[in-house]
C-alpha cells in the first residue's frame, strides 16, 4: 500500500492526482462531443442556396395609389401598399401611448407613400387579410389576421389582439424611384 | 421459475443458447395477471397493435410518397387514385392515427381512474407520458406530409410556438424550418423524423412493458395480488380477452376506414398548400384540440405556450401529486366524481379548441383551462389527504369468495 500512501500524502481532503485525470478526460470528452454535435445542428440551418434566394426586386410602377401587391421574399409574403394621403395621416396621428408595440410611422417607412411589410402575423405566423379590396381590414383600416383575431393599422402596427409585435418591416432599399430590392 | 421443457428438439437447442422461448413462455404465457381485470385493461394491448399497424402501413406508403413540396400533394393523390389499394393503405394509416389517440386517451384515463400510476408503478406511468409526447410529435409531422393547406398552416402555427421563447426563439424557428418559412427543407426533415420516431416509440413501449412486468398490471380494486389465488396465467385467459376486444375494435376501425374515411379529417387539407393564403379557420387534428384551447385561453403568447406544454408535463408528476393511499377510484367516492368532471373538462376544452376564439368560447376556454390545472395541482394533493376512502377488500378473491363461503 506504499503507492496509496504516497498518493494521499499532502491531500488530507482525499483528492488525488487521478481525480485530475478524470476531470480532464471528461472535459476533453465534452469538448469532443460538442464539436461533433455542432455540424449536425448547423446542418439543419438554412443552406447556401436558401440564403442565396434571400433578395427580391420589385417593380413599383404598376401600383396605383391605394393599391396593394403581395410579393414573395424568402418564401414569405411581403405586402407592398401605396398608401393614400388619408392612410398616411391616420398612421402618423396615432398616439404612441395607445400602441402595444410603440413605434412612430416615420420609423417604419422610407417614403411615406410606400409601406413595405412582411405579411406574417407576429402571433403564430398566419397571413393577415387586407391586401384585396374585398378583404376585411380590421378595426384600424390596415390588416386583420383571421387565425386568432389580431388587428393591424395602416402602418402595420398591432393595435388589438394576441400578436405581441408590429408587422415586421423587411430590410429594403430603393434602387430608383420605382424599384425596390427587398433583403 | 425453471426453464420449461419444450417438446421440439430444435426449440430446445435454440433456447439453450438463446432463451427467447423461455422468455416468451414467462412473459406471455405463465405471466401471472390479476384475475379481475375489466375490459378497460384491453386498451394497452390495443395501442400496441395499432402501433404495429401504423408502422406497417407507413412503410408501404413511403414506397409511393415523394417528400418534395412540388410533388408531395400529387403523390398522395396518386396513391389514392392510381396505386393498387393505395386508398386502403392510406385510409388505414390516416384513421389509424386517430384511433391510436382514442385508444391511448382511454388508456390514460383508465390509469387516472384506477390510480395505476401509484407506487411502485411511477416509472411505468412516466414512460407512458413519454410515449404520448413521442406520439404527438409523430402525428404532427405526419400530418404535414400530404402538403395540403392544413398541413402547411398547421406546421407554420405549431413551429411558430417556439418563437415565443425569449431571445433565441426566432433563431430556433429558422433552425427548425431550415429556411425562412415552412418549405422544402422543413418537409424533408419532417418526413425523416416521422419515419424515425415510431421506432423510438417501439423502444419506449418495450421499456413500458419491462416496467409493467416488474409488478404486473394494476387492477380495478387497486389492491396488490396477495397470492396465486388472485392471479391467472396471461395465456389463454387474457390473450383470449385481448383478442375479443381487438375484434370489437377492428369492427369500429373498419367501419370508419370503409364508410367514413374522412370523418376525422379537414376538407381544407385536400387543397394544395399555398404559402400566401391562410385558410380562414385553422384547426389542428381533433386529438390536439384541448391543448390548442389551452394555448389560446391565455392572451400572452409566451404564457400560452408554457401552459400548453405544461398541460402535458403536469402528467409526469401525477404519481406525487396524488397523495391518496388508496389506488382505485372505486373506493374514493369524492375523487370518482371529480374524475368525471375532468373528463368533461377535457371534452369542453376540445370543443372550445375547435371553434373560433371569440364570444363566450374565450371565457369557457379560460375556465376549462383553469379547472384542468386546478384538478392536478390542487385537487389531487388536497383530496388525497382529506378524503375518507371506503373500506378495501382483503384480497382480489375475497369479494368473490365470501358470498360462496357464507352459503356453504
Amino acid at each position: 500500500m506504499a503507492e496509496a500512501a504516497t498518493a494521499t500524502k499532502g491531500h488530507a481532503d482525499g483528492e488525488t492526482r487521478r481525480d485530475f485525470i478524470y476531470l480532464a478526460a471528461a472535459g476533453m470528452g465534452a469538448v469532443g462531443a460538442a464539436a461533433t454535435v455542432w455540424p449536425f445542428i448547423s446542418f439543419m440551418n438554412p443552406s447556401a442556396d436558401v440564403l442565396a434566394l434571400s433578395t427580391s426586386e420589385v417593380d413599383l410602377k404598376p401600383v396605383q395609389e391605394g393599391m396593394s401587391i403581395t410579393v414573395t421574399w424568402r418564401g414569405k409574403p411581403v405586402f407592398v401598399r401605396r398608401r393614400t394621403k388619408a392612410e398616411i395621416d391616420t398612421a402618423a396621428a396615432a398616439k404612441l401611448g395607445d400602441l402595444p408595440d410603440p413605434q412612430p410611422d416615420a420609423a417604419r417607412v422610407k417614403k411615406p407613400e410606400w409601406l413595405i411589410l412582411v405579411g406574417v402575423c407576429t402571433h403564430l405566423g398566419c397571413v393577415p387579410l387586407g391586401q384585396k379590396s374585398a378583404d376585411p381590414k380590421g378595426e384600424y383600416g390596415g390588416w386583420f389576421c383571421p387565425c386568432h383575431g389580431s388587428h393591424y393599422d395602416t402602418s402595420g402596427r398591432i393595435r388589438k389582439g394576441p400578436a405581441p409585435k408590429n408587422l415586421e418591416v423587411p430590410p429594403y432599399a430603393f434602387l430608383d424611384d420605382t424599384t425596390i430590392r427587398i433583403g | 421459475m425453471a426453464a420449461p421443457a419444450f417438446k421440439n428438439a430444435l426449440v430446445r437447442w435454440i433456447d439453450h443458447r438463446l432463451p427467447v422461448f423461455t422468455f416468451l413462455q414467462h412473459e406471455l404465457h405463465e405471466y401471472p395477471t390479476p384475475k379481475n381485470l375489466s375490459y378497460w385493461w384491453n386498451f394497452g394491448s390495443l395501442a400496441g397493435i395499432v402501433l404495429v399497424v401504423m408502422i406497417l402501413t407507413g412503410i408501404f406508403l413511403a414506397m409511393h410518397y415523394t417528400p418534395h413540396t412540388a410533388f408531395a400533394f400529387d403523390s398522395i393523390e396518386r396513391i389514392m387514385r392510381d396505386v393498387n389499394y393505395g386508398w386502403l393503405i392510406r385510409y388505414i394509416h390516416m384513421n389509424g392515427g386517430s384511433f391510436f389517440f382514442i385508444v391511448v386517451y382511454i388508456h390514460i384515463f383508465r390509469g387516472l381512474y384506477y390510480g395505476s400510476y401509484k407506487a411502485p408503478r411511477e416509472l411505468l406511468w412516466i414512460i407512458g407520458v413519454v410515449i404520448l409526447l413521442l406520439m404527438m410529435a409523430t402525428a404532427f409531422m405526419g400530418y404535414v406530409l400530404p402538403w395540403g393547406q392544413m398541413s402547411f398552416w398547421g406546421a407554420t402555427v405549431i413551429t411558430n410556438l417556439f418563437s415565443a421563447i425569449p431571445l433565441i426563439g426566432d433563431g430556433i424557428v429558422t433552425w427548425l424550418w431550415g429556411g425562412f418559412s415552412v418549405d422544402n427543407p422543413t418537409l424533408n426533415r419532417f418526413y425523416s423524423l416521422h419515419y424515425l420516431l415510431p421506432f423510438l416509440i417501439v423502444g419506449a413501449v418495450l421499456l413500458h412493458l419491462m416496467a409493467l412486468h416488474r409488478f404486473g398490471s394494476s387492477n380495478p380494486l387497486g389492491i396488490d395480488v396477495k397470492g396465486p389465488q388472485d392471479s391467472i396465467p396471461f395465456h389463454p385467459f387474457y390473450t383470449a380477452k385481448d383478442a375479443f376486444g381487438l375484434g370489437i375494435f377492428l369492427i369500429a376501425f373498419a367501419g370508419v376506414v370503409f364508410f367514413a374515411p374522412n370523418l376525422f379529417g379537414e376538407p381544407d387539407n385536400y387543397i394544395r398548400a399555398d404559402p400566401l393564403v391562410t385558410p380562414p379557420h385553422i384547426v389542428p387534428e381533433w386529438y390536439f384540440l384541448p391543448y390548442y384551447a389551452i394555448l389560446r385561453a391565455i392572451p400572452n403568447k409566451l404564457l400560452g405556450v408554457i401552459a400548453m406544454f405544461g398541460s402535458i408535463l403536469v402528467l409526469f408528476i401525477v404519481p406525487w401529486l396524488d397523495t391518496a393511499r388508496v389506488r382505485s377510484a372505486k373506493f374514493r367516492p369524492t375523487y370518482r366524481k371529480f374524475f368525471w368532471v375532468l373528463v368533461v373538462d377535457c371534452v369542453v376544452l376540445g370543443y372550445v379548441g375547435a371553434n373560433p376564439p371569440d364570444g363566450w368560447f374565450i371565457v369557457t376556454g379560460q375556465v376549462a383551462t383553469a379547472y384542468y390545472f386546478f384538478h392536478f395541482l390542487i385537487l389531487m394533493p388536497v383530496l388525497g389527504l382529506v378524503e375518507r376512502p371506503l373500506p378495501l377488500p382483503h384480497s382480489i378473491s375475497a369479494p368473490v369468495l365470501k358470498p360462496a363461503e357464507g352459503k356453504a
